[in-house]
């Protein structure tokens, strides 16, 4: 009984993530201008990481933790030099 | 997968369903917004309870699973918590640099689709 409601719950949960990262990626595609585009992104690697988190739980092993602690990193320090590079036209000045 | 009680397999799914629910809307919102500045709050939903709920199910989950305290996944929301707004606080001010460097108006309605 129990593993059937946590089945369909991460089924379900991972159906509304990946849906919203589809948003994420038509928000990259459509524009209409960087910030846009780099805000999209951002959005995009906090879904993956929150995918990874209920794909860990589904398949109940702390593998997967690692990897969006990882994730988590790669996002935050490339938004982080993109934004820099939007404002200032280099990211290391 | 080991078999949960009922209870503790109910607050998982709760959690998760509200967790990957509040991350819809704030995509959602990500694509339906208007200007770059109501879009930059949008995805603040998923970062904050959408990661929140996430990572408590899964807390939840392992703590009663392997019948002891599994607290990593709290190192994952206390990173998010604290790195979000340091980029999306940048982003914006990049935005207005932007805007302000090429003499458009701060708020502009002419910034849709």
């Amino acid at each position: 009984m129990s593993g059937t409601i946590l089945l369909v719950a991460t089924l379900v949960a991972q159906g509304m993530l990946v849906i919203a990262m589809l948003l994420a990626v038509l928000r990259i595609l459509r524009g209409p201008r960087a910030q846009d585009r780099v805000l999209g992104l951002d959005t995009l690697y906090v879904n993956a990481m929150l995918l990874l988190i209920t794909m860990g739980i589904r398949t109940g092993s702390i593998f997967f933790f690692e990897a969006s602690l990882i994730i988590g990193v790669l996002g935050f320090v490339s938004t982080l030099a993109l934004a820099k590079f939007l404002m200032r036209g280099e990211v290391i000045e | 997968m080991t078999e949960l009680p009922l209870w503790a397999a109910i607050a998982v799914a709760f959690f998760l369903i509200l967790g990957a629910g509040l991350t819809l809307i704030g995509s959602i919102g990500l694509l339906r917004l208007r200007s770059f500045y109501d879009r930059l709050h949008a995805p603040t939903l998923g970062t904050s309870w959408g990661a929140l709920a996430t990572i408590l199910a899964s807390v939840i989950f392992f703590s009663i699973s392997e019948r002891r305290l599994v607290l990593h996944d709290l190192v994952i929301g206390f990173f998010i918590m604290c790195t979000t707004p340091v980029t999306l606080m940048l982003l914006g001010r990049a935005a207005l640099y932007r805007d302000r460097s090429e003499n458009t108006p701060v708020v502009t309605p002419s910034d849709t689709e």
